[in-house]
């Protein structure tokens, strides 16, 4: 359905398509897209990005102190350009192969402003659907306009839904733990369907929730919910596998795009195998000045952010794929953590073949600590 | 290499000494593939444009949904499939006023268009412009200009809703107005409506239809080919089968003028032979000259086509939107493909033609002294094998008329009866010879009749050709006489009305019926209305017709049953256009249900009657009726019965009063003369054609005689040298090639009648769903008869006329040449 | 032809006979001949006596049934139809009756056309050719706006402009009149000798026969 959509405007040759699509792309697109920044919007380059505060397109900023407040922050945020609702999942089945599913939705304000009613709403959702198992990795993609009911979210019950696929919480759910949850997404070639349960509170990235994304200050609002156990089905080629294992939930939203020169990103959910969750990301630059920032939670409350001084990341070993050459295996130090891992990836070649093409699939890491995480890659 | 060049330049020595053999072959080349090439250009262009508009938007080529009752559906259904998982698009198509023409308005979702539907890039550009306020008018360039409007420019339509900015997409289709689906759904006031949902390829699990949609929704399976395709299949047929037939008429040409340069030739291979060309390099290079040749003329005859297809393509457009209603853009636009098909084309007709002389040199021996051929047992073996395959043919032609029930099957069997008789004609003529010179009293007419057997051989491709030409034309002219005759009749009794008024809206309509029923100059008023609906997967037009006699006397009724006029006033009868009868097989008496706002609707055939020019299937019922069962359609349309003197008075008051314009206010007499002259220029194609085919046929018959002319001194010295004058012998020969032309050209006439016969009987009815009474012209078969002995004329005359002007030493070289 | 002695066409034992009408009839039956280089040889015999089938079988025109032809030095046996066409390119010259001139080529081109082909274009030598030929003032004129004896000379020219080791000729002389026919020979024979090929010449003509180095008549398919 995509390529569709996007070739029959593709070969237009548009430009503007270009913009208003690429935008789309993955979520940290927004968090670290440097491709953002130069397509979010028409005005975006010449402005440039001299920090923070309204950028003079009529969307919500984001600024620190905003406490955030659920289950409202569950739902949409309609006022703010792009915004994501964001599952990986490390599973394993019976026999004990590994196998990963990503359910994403992204949404996306054409314009500021009031929302319109029916087809002139100005929201435009995308939807990615992964699995990944060690022999292969299937993906999906979709979209919709907003305002007709294809695709949409709410907080309460939380529901967030593209076409067929979709999250929802039910009346029974906990808006602080977001448990339980369901989830379900299909391709031509795959489908799944998973429940995830927490007993753990969600936890809030950055400064509670306050998520800095470069040295100007760019940021967004982010939280996530980490320690999900999740049991349920996959189908490959229409043979179904029961499976279990560890889910990661990302949600951010924001409406300011990146500094110009920032040219992709990596990023990384990790289960450490004693209960620990740690998420770090690395915005690359045209420069030497990787943005890296992460935080760390454990079970029993405690949290640790962590800045581009307390990590190193170094990728090991690079997959080609797609005309791509991507780093797939990576060491990872955080010495105030006592932390030295080798991350390597349950099948090298996950890639996203869709409108914005990235590198996203499940990983293993052992050294300092084991366990089981995601790994996100773009811009290479 | 070197070598081989100036072989080749040695050859090409000949041509440069005998420029107008030089110019037969060039002339035979281009013109086998001018009118092929022509024809190829404007099917091509006509089948980019058909593919433009089954690909644009869900029209055939895609799987699509639509509502079981006929009519539009609530989107809430798309939105439902789509969460059971089916990859569908909305789409919302209505009409729109636009200055007094209507459009095409066609709402989109471009977010969700799939990916086959969007290979024509109907919409081009910005998608945010395009679906965010005010949005876009995507149009065709055609019908940019047919609006007169530029784009960024915004358009007013007639219900006082404004159309988005145009914007130019060029490949959509003419005369659609491409619009974002929210923004169809305002200027249609639809809100929260589509026409249908075109289903996407890809595969994922989804609900079943039944579970989604209940029995509201019917899937409609693509189509490969597009209604469209079919409905002109016949069209493109008829250009195709005459552009074959003039490409094997030009290859004639082709084939007589490299026979008589190999003959001519001969010494000279000899020669080139034995100063140490081998062989194999001698045919290769006869090769590399012929190809050279038809890569050349090739290129000149398809420049010569592309100027035939620019041409005839406004011709060939207007028969086509006459006929089928199918849009072609006025500019021809050609594709690689259509060059590189030309010069293969080209390269391997003169093949084709020039087989038998390549073969001839490549077992040349060059020592062979000239034998003399033993032609008259050759050529009897030759012209019985003809005769036979003729009977193969025309047996296949029986089976194609018992078994065959295709349009395909019809081309197949006219193909049959040509090339049957085009085989059969030596053997025919042969005997009609014989037969002479059995007859023959005297010396002088004895040898006549013998020798013109003899050179039946040299003749018979060229005559072939004749008598194709000749009998298509006839076939063709009667056809179209028979309809043009039948078309006439038919438009008198289908536009009843003097005058013909289609209202704005219905407010202005009953202000009008309102007004004119104050008018001492008005007969009667004819209300009139039609609604579309579906019957057996295709469109259906239900066309009302108000009970009065103006209708009962003139309607173009075929067949009825009986108070047929009484049954329709009952409401549940209707008259069937005759495509219709015959495409669903329905007869008096038999029955159709159609979908209707107000449920679906039983209705009786108690009539059948002729719906020229009509692609959709059509059928009439009683007005009343139709406004019963179909409520909303607009009543705009009325029909006035006049006082004939009063017509230009009623008229301009009309004007004057509601502001109507010409495409609102039409009189009878400018409708029909408007429907007449489309008549003709449909036809004016297969004029033009039949024309040039004609021609090529007398250049074939011409330069057969000129080569000929040269090998017949041989034949002809020995009478000079017993005392017959070089005028008698041009008399003799001039009577010769006439006799067995004319012979050619009686046979073809019954011959032509037959071809009109299958066109009539069995193409049209086929192709159109209409059947024509079958009328004989004398007149025309008259003219056409001296127009081809015209020809016959000019081409023997100039062979003939050199022979008399031949110069004595020619003659007697012959007795010094035999060795 | 007084340097060296060295054989230029060998004909040893040669046989050829033809079907007609169903019957067998032998033409050649065991013929033996020798050219050496610069040699002048007339053939001489009766009607249908085989001459011009020998010079056809030496021309590699057609094939021998029996025997062998070894032209310089090579067995004809044992070429194919493209070396047999190519020893006629390069080392023979030509000027039979039935292979006359190339209408459609002026006679510039008709002198040039076999030595383009064979690919040894000797202008200068051209040119001598068409003055001693006495051409020089008709290479514009195409081979029907000539006489007869102009015609032969340009066969002539032609054959000798590729200079062969062996000039072929069958009654070249046979349509003119008698002072042409001594003028077209004599011109031949100063051009043979002047190239230094050989001649091997067919006449009916015993008086001009005379006028060459040797002189062998075929008599029922034999050389005397």
């Amino acid at each position: 359905m995509i390529p569709t959509f996007a070739e029959l405007f593709a070969e237009t040759g548009c430009e503007c398509w270009n913009r208003t699509t690429s935008f789309l792309i993955s979520r940290r697109t927004f968090a670290g897209g440097a491709l953002l920044a130069a397509l979010a919007g028409k005005t975006a380059r010449a402005q440039g990005f001299a920090g923070l505060g309204m950028n003079g397109q009529g969307f919500a900023p984001v600024v620190p102190g905003r406490p955030l407040v659920f289950p409202a922050d569950h739902g949409p945020h309609p006022d703010f350009r792009i915004e994501w609702w964001y599952v990986t999942a490390n599973l394993a089945d019976s026999s004990g192969s590994a196998y990963g599913a990503q359910w994403t939705l992204f949404r996306q304000a054409m314009a500021p402003g009031p929302q319109h009613e029916g087809w002139a709403n100005q929201q435009i959702w995308m939807g990615h659907a992964a699995v990944t198992r060690a022999d292969t990795h299937r993906f999906s993609e979709t979209f919709a306009r907003g305002g007709v009911g294809q695709a949409g979210s709410q907080a309460s019950p939380l529901e967030a839904w593209i076409d067929a696929w979709q999250m929802r919480g039910g009346e029974r759910m906990n808006s602080d733990t977001l448990s339980p949850l369901e989830l379900n997404a299909a391709g031509n070639d795959f489908a799944y369907t998973l429940r995830l349960e927490a007993d753990h509170a969600l936890v809030l990235q950055g400064d509670a929730g306050y998520s800095v994304k470069s040295e100007q200050g760019q940021a967004s609002y982010y939280y996530s919910q980490p320690y999900f156990r999740a049991r349920g089905r996959i189908t490959v080629d229409d043979k179904p596998a029961e499976v279990t294992g560890l889910a990661w939930m990302d949600r951010e939203w924001s409406s300011q795009p990146l500094a110009s020169d920032q040219t992709g990103w990596d990023w990384l959910s990790l289960h450490l195998n004693r209960g620990e969750k740690l998420m770090l990301f690395r915005l690359r630059d045209r420069g030497n000045h990787d943005f890296i920032s992460g935080k760390w939670f454990s079970p029993d409350g405690r949290e640790m952010r962590l800045g581009s001084s307390d990590i190193a990341m170094t990728p090991r070993v690079f997959t080609d794929m797609a005309g791509h050459r991507i780093p797939t295996t990576w060491d990872i130090a955080i010495p105030s953590l006592s932390l030295a891992i080798s991350c390597t990836p349950v099948n090298p070649k996950c890639w996203m073949g869709t409108r914005f093409p990235y590198w996203e699939g499940p990983i293993r890491f052992s050294g300092s600590h084991s366990g089981v995480g995601y790994l996100e890659m773009t811009g290479y | 290499m070197t070598r081989t060049l100036w072989v080749l330049a040695v050859l090409l020595s000949h041509w440069r000494r005998h420029p107008m053999q030089f110019a037969t072959l060039v002339i035979g080349l281009v013109s086998a593939i001018a009118l092929w090439s022509g024809v190829q250009a404007l099917n091509q262009q006509a089948r980019a444009s058909y593919d433009r508009a089954a690909a644009a938007f869900g029209g055939t080529r895609t799987a699509t949904l639509v509502s079981r009752s006929g009519g539009t559906f609530p989107q809430q259904l798309f939105v439902d499939l789509r969460r059971a998982g089916w990859p569908v698009s909305p789409v919302l198509e209505g009409r729109i006023q636009i200055d007094g023409r209507s459009f095409r308005l066609l709402g989109i979702e471009p977010v969700t268009l799939p990916a086959e539907v969007g290979d024509t890039p109907a919409i081009g550009g910005d998608l945010q412009s395009f679906v965010m306020s005010p949005g876009e008018t995507r149009v065709a360039p055609e019908t940019l200009t047919e609006l007169g409007a530029s784009e960024g420019g915004s358009l007013q339509a007639s219900n006082d809703m404004t159309l988005p900015p145009l914007r130019l997409a060029a490949r959509l289709t003419p005369g659609v107005l491409v619009v974002d689906i929210g923004i169809a759904q305002q200027l249609l006031k639809m809100p929260g409506q589509v026409s249908r949902l075109l289903i996407g390829k890809s595969k994922g699990p989804r609900a079943s239809l039944e579970s989604v949609a209940g029995d509201r929704l019917r899937l409609i399976k693509p189509d490969a080919e597009t209604d469209l395709e079919r409905l002109t299949d016949s069209f493109h047929l008829n250009l195709t089968a005459f552009g074959l037939l003039s490409f094997f008429v030009g290859l004639f040409i082709v084939n007589s003028a490299i026979g008589l340069a190999f003959e001519q030739r001969l010494p000279m291979l000899r020669t080139l032979r034995a100063c140490g060309v081998s062989s194999r390099q001698l045919n290769a290079v006869l090769l590399l000259e012929l190809v050279f040749f038809a890569l050349v003329a090739g290129l000149a005859g398809m420049v010569v086509g592309y100027l035939i297809a620019a041409a005839l393509l406004p011709d060939v457009a207007a028969s086509l939107r006459g006929l089928y209603g199918a849009q072609i853009p006025g500019q021809l636009s050609l594709r690689p493909q259509w060059w590189l098909a030309g010069l293969v084309i080209s390269v391997l007709g003169a093949l084709l033609a020039a087989a038998a002389s390549l073969l001839k040199a490549g077992r040349l021996s060059v020592l062979a002294a000239a034998q003399p051929q033993a032609w008259h047992q050759a050529q009897r073996r030759w012209v019985m094998l003809q005769g036979m395959a003729a009977l193969a043919v025309f047996t296949a032609a029986l089976g194609l008329l018992w078994f065959g029930d295709s349009l395909l099957a019809g081309f197949a069997l006219l193909a049959a009866i040509l090339l049957g008789a085009a085989l059969a004609l030596p053997l025919l003529l042969e005997l009609v010879l014989a037969g002479g010179e059995r007859q023959a009293r005297g010396a002088l007419a004895a040898w006549f009749w013998a020798d013109s057997r003899q050179q039946l051989s040299g003749l018979s491709l060229a005559l072939m050709a004749l008598l194709l030409a000749l009998s298509v034309n006839v076939g063709v002219g009667t056809m179209v006489e028979s309809f043009r005759q039948t078309f006439v009749s038919w438009l008198d009794g289908r536009l009843a009305a003097d005058v013909y008024i289609n209202a704005a809206d219905d407010a202005q309509a009953k202000a009008i019926t309102a007004w004119l029923r104050e008018r001492r100059d008005v007969i009667a008023i004819l209300p009139g209305g039609r609604a579309e609906t579906q019957f057996a997967g295709a469109p259906l037009e239900i066309f009302g017709l108000p009970d009065r006699a103006t209708y009962r006397d003139r309607w173009p009724l075929l067949r009825s049953a009986e108070n047929s006029w009484a049954r329709l006033r009952q409401g549940d009868a209707a008259f069937a256009s005759e495509q219709l009868a015959r495409r669903s097989k329905l007869s008096i008496g038999g029955a159709i249900e159609v979908p209707t706002p107000n449920g679906d609707w039983k209705i009786r055939i108690v009539g059948i009657y002729a719906d020229y020019g009509n692609p959709n299937a059509q059928i009439a019922v009683n007005f009343d009726a139709l406004t019963n069962h179909f409520p909303t359609i607009p009543r705009t349309r009325i029909g006035l019965r006049a006082n004939q003197a009063a017509v230009p008075k009623l008229m301009s008051d009309l004007r004057e009063k509601f502001g109507l314009d010409e495409h609102s206010l039409i009189d009878q007499a400018t409708l029909k003369a408007e429907s007449k002259r489309i008549f003709k220029r449909t036809f004016s194609v297969t004029a033009a054609l039949n024309a040039f085919t004609l021609a090529v046929a007398g250049i074939a018959l011409l330069t057969s005689l000129l080569t000929l002319g040269n090998s017949r001194l041989p034949q002809l010295a020995p009478l000079w040298a017993i005392g017959i004058t070089r005028r008698q012998l041009a008399v003799i020969e001039l009577l010769k090639t006439m006799s067995v032309a004319l012979v050619t050209a009686l046979l073809a006439l019954p011959l032509g009648l037959l071809v009109a016969w299958c066109l009539i009987a069995i193409v049209n009815v086929k192709a159109f769903g209409w059947r024509l009474p079958f009328h004989v012209f004398p007149l025309q078969l008259a003219e056409l008869l001296a127009v081809a002995m015209a020809a016959s004329l000019v081409a023997a005359a100039i062979p003939v006329l050199k022979l008399a002007r031949l110069q004595p030493a020619e003659l007697i070289k012959v007795f010094a040449d035999e060795r | 032809m007084t340097r060296d002695k060295e054989i230029v066409l060998s004909v040893r034992n040669l046989t050829k006979a033809y079907s007609a009408a169903g019957e067998k009839v032998s033409v050649l039956r065991g013929v033996n001949l020798i050219v050496a280089a610069g040699e002048r040889v007339a053939l001489t015999g009766e009607s249908g006596s085989g001459k011009s089938t020998l010079l056809h079988l030496i021309a590699g025109l057609d094939r021998a049934d029996g025997g062998d032809i070894d032209f310089a030095g090579t067995p004809m046996a044992g070429l194919n139809e493209a070396g047999l066409a190519a020893l006629r390119r390069d080392r023979l010259g030509l000027v039979f009756q039935q292979f006359s001139l190339i209408p459609s080529l002026n006679v510039g081109d008709n002198l040039a056309f076999q030595s383009r082909i064979a690919g040894r274009n000797d202008v200068a030598w051209q040119t001598e050719l068409a003055q001693r030929l006495g051409l020089a003032g008709l290479l514009d004129r195409y081979p029907e706006q000539l006489s007869g004896g102009q015609q032969q000379r340009v066969a002539i020219g032609r054959a000798l402009a590729v200079k062969p080791l062996l000039l072929l000729a069958d009654e070249p002389t046979g349509n003119l009149d008698e002072t042409t026919a001594d003028n077209v020979l004599a011109l031949t024979r100063d051009l043979v000798a002047r190239t230094g090929c050989s001649l091997l010449m067919v006449t009916h003509s015993n008086r001009l026969a005379a006028t060459l180095d040797r002189h062998v008549n075929l008599s029922a398919g034999l050389i005397a």
